[in-house]
């Protein structure tokens, strides 16, 4: 359970959309553009609400598409706003062009992203096929782990996206994060603001004493360059991921990385994931280590840019791992955590018996039951008793 | 033979693709043009329905000693060619005329 940290902080009680729209109303954009749809809606129509009842100055668009929302964020931050939007599932999937235009330009649009499954078949329920099928957009991608981490990340992707001129999207699982009642430590509105400070654009279309032309055709001659120029970004947005998270610890005094470890110092068996499963995942260690299973568990925060030496480093030293995606990409290989995690573990020359399993598809439930058997399967692998899989592996699914 | 444009590296580009505004002046798209708009100055009534018309803002005009608009003549280094301003010109004037470019 969340305690008190800040001196001046105030626990309440909050859902995960529920804190997202109160992140938002404390960094209080220029504009914010949405539509809703399940299960963000919340998020937009408290700060809706916000708007109306006068708590926040921002001016709030309501468009007619997801497509409109990313258009209308984007033109408000190409003209030099501070400019936010949020989303889910098939939202994010009909803003597709726009991520990636939002990211070509470098425009630091922060989204509160909840992970739902995409159809077909229609599905309202958590899990992260939307923002993972967005990986390669070019956005800084932070995903939380609970209510807290959603609010604490809200206001670090600000400062992250504007000294990155990245688009960043900050994710929670759907309904397990979004709509539960948790316990957060809130900041006051005026320290939150003075965090995130007041952003000062560069160049912005509105100041037309120095006018300018963006998003000019560029063909074989120029589009490489500005395309690399977004890859080195994100390379370059490592170090400023890390030092907003030094800045937010000294200020707040919640500890931030790229992702957090839990009982990795002595781990002979880990398991990696994003989200709330983590929370799962810590609980099963705990029962395990009483048992005498050395389990340990990275969990991502920041999955673009991807972590990927340090997270070599960390896992070198187990002697099995499992990655627990809940996403599928269709691939015919395996999931994109793990593809991510082995080719880490692969360029470092780290080579680990490991498996991938994927799970929770649609909000199919996760049990502490499921982690142990992986635990207890990559026990035995550690042990040569079994040899890892070498196809992914499903999680609480009728095959047969 | 023409001179090689020099081209930018990604650390000498903005970020983004932000280009400076009126980059288009550096380019001399004139060449394009296989048909050239004459513009017969006595005929010319000075209606500016031309300048109106012209995509390419490549009708010249000026103030003359009364401080009236007037057009002035045609920037070849912009002009396509397109003739545009040859119909628009009034049926009674047509003070415009394109001709086969030459080489």
């Amino acid at each position: 359970m969340v305690k008190a940290i800040y001196p001046k902080g105030k626990i309440v009680a909050k859902t995960g959309n529920e804190v997202m729209a109160e992140a938002m109303r404390q960094i209080s954009p220029d504009v914010v553009a949405a539509y809703p749809i399940t299960p963000a809606t919340e998020i937009v129509q408290i700060f809706s609400q916000f708007v109306a009842d006068g708590k926040v100055p921002t001016e709030y668009v309501a468009v007619e598409s997801e497509h409109s929302a990313m258009s209308a964020t984007i033109g408000a931050s190409v003209a030099g706003a501070r400019a936010m939007t949020g989303t889910s599932s098939q939202g994010l999937a009909l803003m597709w062009e726009m991520l990636y235009i939002a990211a070509g330009l470098r425009l630091p649009i922060v989204m509160a992203e909840v992970n739902r499954a995409l159809s077909a078949p229609i599905n309202i329920h958590g899990d992260q096929s939307d923002t993972m099928g967005a990986r390669d957009a070019g956005w800084i991608q932070i995903y939380s782990e609970n209510s807290q981490e959603s609010y604490d990340n809200m206001i670090q992707a600000v400062k992250i996206a504007e000294k990155a001129k990245l688009p960043t999207m900050v994710t929670t699982d759907g309904f397990i994060i979004s709509h539960c009642m948790e316990v957060v430590e809130v900041y006051p509105d005026e320290d939150v603001k003075a965090f995130v400070g007041e952003y000062k654009p560069e160049r912005a279309l509105l100041d037309y004493k120095k006018p300018f032309t963006l998003g000019a055709i560029e063909l074989q001659d120029y589009y490489f360059e500005h395309r690399w120029q977004l890859a080195e970004g994100m390379r370059n947005a490592k170090q400023i991921v890390l030092d907003v998270a030094k800045e937010f610890k000294n200020k707040f005094g919640r500890e931030y990385g790229f992702y957090e470890k839990y009982k990795m110092d002595d781990a002979e068996v880990a398991i990696v994931t994003i989200g709330s499963a983590a929370g799962t995942t810590k609980f099963v260690i705990d029962e395990l280590r009483e048992k005498g299973i050395k389990a340990g568990l990275i969990k991502i925060r920041v999955y673009r840019p991807f972590p990927a030496d340090e997270i070599a480093k960390d896992l070198a030293k187990v002697k099995a791992f499992a990655v627990l995606d809940r996403a599928d990409s269709c691939s015919g290989n395996f999931a994109p955590v793990y593809l991510d995690v082995v080719s880490a573990l692969f360029a470092n020359g780290i080579n680990i018996k490991s498996e991938n399993y994927v799970y929770g598809l649609g909000g199919r439930e996760i049990s502490t039951e499921h982690i142990a058997e992986v635990y207890t399967k990559l026990d035995k692998i550690a042990k040569n008793q079994v040899a890892p899989s070498k196809t992914v592996e499903y999680i609480n699914v009728r095959i047969k | 033979m023409k001179k090689e444009e020099k081209k930018l590296t990604a650390a000498e580009l903005p970020a983004g693709g932000i280009l400076e505004a009126g980059t288009a002046q550096n380019f001399k798209t004139g060449s394009w043009r296989s048909l050239r708009p004459v513009w017969n100055k006595d005929k010319c009534i000075h209606c500016l329905t031309c300048w109106i018309y012209c995509p390419d803002s490549a009708i010249k005009i000026a103030p003359d000693e009364k401080k009236t608009t007037v057009v002035t003549g045609i920037d070849y280094d912009f002009c396509k060619g397109c003739g545009i301003c040859a119909r628009e010109c009034p049926d009674k004037i047509k003070a415009i005329t394109m001709e086969e470019e030459k080489k």
